[in-house]
Order: structure tokens, then C-alpha cells, then sequence
């Protein structure tokens, strides 16, 4: 049963003279190859230029702060156990008085370390997060020399207090949560 | 009594022509990656400096940069001449090419051929059979297989085709009674170019020159997938550079050619009745000759990057089966030709 137009009877035929000359054929490919010139180059310059990204797309992580500039994250663990490749470690701290500016709840991650290594970027433990701390973003990971530089820690992942240094993530969020 | 202007001229416009011929090879690298992408929808280097044109200095700096390896097992002093041997041939049979119409200044003639032998051609066949031996030495002296092999690709497809390639030559040697190249040059003054009277002889001296320069589709000598570079596979650093330098400046040199013998050199139809001053003249020839010769340098790249590889039994079988037959009858018909008709 023949299912679509695509199909080509294939044909085991000699060639007849003029195609044995080959320079009908080989003229025909110089077209081609010629023609190819002034096509629209599929090139991206990289870092100059980038390929447009989806909203949903998964790239590096950012640790959110809340409008004042005090850290979301309350070292809850949800996070680390929802990831499924153990990229991320973290130790809890208390907050002690004259911190409120620093951190928004009572308790904050004293370190939190994410291997991007193992990391495999499937956005759980931003799902998991409670407390809109974590989210991954639109950014790439960059490439390094050293293994050991690719374990991220807060320095790398908090975001900054200042407007310009906030990383946006609203893209990301869900319709149900813009409207809360 | 030696004549110390001539001996003067002939240094300067050696020197220039050795520059010239460099700066193409490097810059026909770059042109090859470009016109590489370009066909296959891409941009090219375009990195180093603006559109990427200091690419070719960037290559030729690496290659000076690199480690030069001499293989434990390989001949020394043979090894070395290989790459010599090769680069040394390629830019000796720019001597015989003319460049453009003679400079005047004053009385004296400035003549833009090196050399105006009167056996022109037998000499540029004779040296570009030595190139040969540039690319057997290297290869027989690193002692590997690849590179055995690749030498003995090269050597066997540049005997093969160096016979078709002067059978054309032949024909065209018929119709100028000469084998100066000048004179070859100026029977085509006008618009008589020879292409229009040996077509087939062209076909066959266009295949030829392919095949001679290991150009794809005949680039079995260095064939990267299955002899890993051929011939030069143990080769590195400048030696190496030497060895892809030689190939551009021969494609260069054959590009000249191919515009002297069959398209009229350094004369365009129409420019000999504008009556221009001499000086300006041959600046204007030169530009005339350079024009063919990049279109001939990009018409190398452009069949490169449009056909892909014979296999070796194809190659042979072309050059004996086909090309030398052809070759034979082109002779034949052209005395025939001259005898009867003309």
C-alpha cells in the first residue's frame, strides 16, 4: 500500500552516453553549489548575535531575592531532594537580630552549592521550591578550564539587590502565579 | 659586457613576483574557507580582523609556532628536502609566465617576464614534473604508511595525467608555431582566444591541471579521511606550511597558465584600440591577467567544494581510458585541421 508521494522507484539502469560524459550532471551540481552562494547563511555569530530563546527554557540557575533585596531561600531542602541527579548541597543557618534586611525568614542557606556538572537542567527543583527562591533562566552555562569551578555557589547564584543586576525571571512563571 | 639593467630588473620583478605569489597562496586560504562556507550557507572566518582577513596571518603564525616533529625512523636529510624540493618548483615556473605588457621608461623596456625562453612550455612541463618528486621524496622519507601510500597515489596520478596534459599543449603549440609563451600570448590578441579554437583541448588541459595541482575531485594524494593528509601526515610546523603553500601557489601558477594558453593572457578584446600610453597599458594588462587568474583560482575552489573524491580505479581509468584517447584525436584533428583547411 503505497502511503505517501515521497516514495521514488529506484532504477538500477546504465547510464546511456551522454550521462557517462558526466559533465551534463557535473555542470548541473555547479549550478547548485553556485546558487548556494547567495542563500541567507544560517550562521549565528554567538556571542554577538544569539538565537532567540523560548520562555520555558531551562538554563542557568538564579537564587531569587524578594522586592527589598533580602533572600527568598530558607534552606527548606526541597529542593535537593527533589533533584534527581543530587546536584545540590546546602547547609541552614539561623538568622540573627540586625539580619532582617539580609534574609526574608528566620532560617537562610549558609551555603548552597549546585554542581552544574551533574546538574541536568530539568527545572524540578524549581517546582519543588516553596518559596519562589529558585529558578532557572534563560542564561547558558558558561564553559570553564577546571571541574572544580563548575560547582556553583551563592556568589554565583544570588542574584544582586541592585535593579540592574536582578536577573528576570518572569518569563518563567506560570500564569497562576503572576496572579498571585 | 653584462648589462646590469637587465640583471636589475629581473631581481625586482623576481621579487615581486615571489611576494605576490606568497601573499596569493596565503590569501587563497582564506579565500578557500570562505567560498568553502559561502557554498554551504555558512560565514566563514571572520575573527580575525574585519571579515576575518587577517586570518592568514594567523595560520602562517601558528605554523611557524608549532612544534616541528621529525619522525624517529625518517630520513633526516630526505625529509627535509621533500617539502623544499616541492615549494622550490612551485614558484620557479612563475618564471616563464608573462605578466603583462612590457613598462617603458624613457628608452628602457621593462619587460614583466622573468624569463622569455623560447622553449617556455617544455620548461614549465619539465619543472612541474620535478614538484613530483617533492611530494615522493616527503612521503618515502617519513616512513609511514599513509604517507607511502599518498606519495605513491600522487606519484602514479601525476604520470598519468602529465600525458594528456601536453598532448594539449601539443594541439595548442600546432596553432602558434611557437612554444614561447609570449608568443602564444600575443597570437590571441583580439578576441582569438584559444579556447574558442581548442575546446576540447581546454576540457582536457582544465582536467590535466586538476589532477596535477591534487585538487578535489583528484586529491587522492592527501585524501584527510582515508590517508590522513597523504603524503604530508608525518609533516608539521612550517614544513607542513610549506607543503599546503606549495599546492595554492601551483594552483595559482596553473591558474596563469590556463590564461595564457587558452584565454588570451594579459589581452582583452577592445582594450588594444583604446590607445592607451604603454605604461598605462600594461598596468591595465596586468589587471586583465589577474582578473582571469582569481576567476580561475575560484573556479578551482568552486569544483572542490561541488564534487566529491574519485575513487582510485575511476582516476586511473579516466586519465588512460578516456583522457589520453581524447588527448591523442584533439592532436590529430587539429594537423588535420591546419593541413587541410587552413
Amino acid at each position: 500500500m503505497q502511503l505517501t508521494n515521497r516514495s521514488k522507484v529506484a532504477s538500477v539502469k546504465t547510464l546511456n552516453w551522454v550521462e557517462q560524459l558526466y559533465l551534463p550532471a557535473i555542470i548541473k551540481g555547479m549550478i547548485i553549489t553556485f546558487s548556494h552562494i547567495f542563500r541567507k547563511k544560517a550562521t549565528v555569530r554567538y556571542p554577538e548575535q544569539k538565537r532567540p530563546i523560548a520562555n520555558i527554557y531551562r538554563g542557568l540557575h538564579v537564587l531569587k531575592r524578594d522586592e527589598e533585596g533580602r533572600e527568598n531561600c530558607t534552606a527548606c531542602g526541597l529542593c535537593a531532594v527533589a533533584c534527581p541527579a543530587e546536584a545540590i548541597t546546602m547547609e541552614a543557618a539561623e538568622r540573627k537580630k540586625g539580619e532582617e534586611h539580609l534574609y526574608r525568614e528566620e532560617k537562610y542557606a549558609a551555603m548552597y552549592e549546585i554542581n552544574m556538572l551533574r546538574c541536568i537542567f530539568c527545572g524540578l527543583c524549581e517546582e519543588a521550591c516553596p518559596k519562589d527562591a529558585i529558578y532557572l533562566t534563560d542564561r547558558i552555562l558558561p564553559s570553564n578550564y577546571a571541574r572544580n569551578r563548575f560547582i556553583y555557589g551563592k556568589d554565583l547564584l544570588v542574584e544582586g539587590t541592585t535593579p540592574e543586576t536582578r536577573i528576570d525571571i518572569s518569563g518563567r512563571k506560570k500564569d497562576y502565579e503572576m496572579n498571585v | 659586457m653584462i648589462d646590469w639593467w637587465l640583471i636589475l630588473d629581473k631581481v625586482i620583478l623576481i621579487v615581486v613576483i615571489f611576494v605576490v605569489s606568497l601573499a596569493i597562496a596565503a590569501y587563497s586560504t582564506y579565500g578557500e574557507r570562505k567560498i568553502a562556507a559561502v557554498i554551504q550557507d555558512r560565514i566563514g572566518p571572520d575573527r580575525a580582523g574585519p571579515w576575518g582577513i587577517l586570518q592568514p596571518l594567523a595560520d602562517g603564525g601558528k605554523f611557524f609556532l608549532k612544534e616541528d616533529i621529525t619522525p624517529k625512523d625518517a630520513d633526516k636529510f630526505l625529509f627535509i628536502l621533500g617539502p623544499s624540493l616541492f615549494i622550490l618548483t612551485a614558484l620557479m615556473t612563475s618564471a616563464i609566465i608573462p605578466w603583462g605588457k612590457s613598462f617603458y621608461f624613457g628608452d628602457h623596456e621593462f619587460s614583466l617576464q622573468v624569463a622569455n625562453l623560447n622553449v617556455g612550455i617544455l620548461y614549465l612541463l619539465a619543472v612541474v614534473s620535478i614538484g613530483g618528486y617533492g611530494i615522493m621524496i616527503g612521503g618515502w622519507a617519513s616512513n609511514n604508511k599513509f604517507a607511502l601510500l599518498g606519495a605513491l597515489r600522487a606519484s602514479s596520478q601525476m604520470i598519468s595525467y602529465e600525458v594528456p596534459m601536453g598532448m594539449a599543449i601539443i594541439s595548442i603549440i600546432l596553432m602558434s608555431n611557437s612554444l614561447n609563451l609570449r608568443e602564444i600570448v600575443d597570437m590571441q590578441q583580439g578576441f582569438h582566444w584559444n579556447v574558442f579554437y581548442q575546446p576540447l583541448g581546454f576540457l582536457i588541459f582544465l582536467i590535466c591541471a586538476f589532477a596535477e595541482c591534487n585538487r578535489a575531485p583528484f586529491d587522492l594524494p592527501e585524501s584527510e579521511s582515508e590517508l590522513i593528509g597523504g603524503y604530508h601526515t608525518e609533516y608539521s610546523s612550517m614544513k607542513l606550511g610549506f607543503f599546503l603553500f606549495a599546492e595554492y601557489i601551483n594552483m595559482f601558477i596553473s591558474s596563469a597558465i590556463i590564461s595564457c594558453l587558452f584565454f588570451g593572457g594579459y589581452h582583452f578584446p577592445g582594450l588594444d584600440s583604446l590607445n592607451m600610453s604603454p605604461n598605462i597599458a600594461a598596468i591595465v594588462s596586468i589587471c586583465v591577467l589577474f582578473g582571469k587568474i582569481f576567476f580561475f583560482i575560484f573556479f578551482f575552489m568552486w569544483v572542490r567544494w561541488t564534487l566529491p573524491r574519485f575513487r582510485y580505479d575511476q582516476l586511473m581509468r579516466l586519465g588512460w581510458k578516456v583522457l589520453i584517447p581524447l588527448s591523442i584525436f584533439n592532436v590529430l584533428a587539429t594537423g588535420a585541421w591546419l593541413t587541410f583547411v587552413k
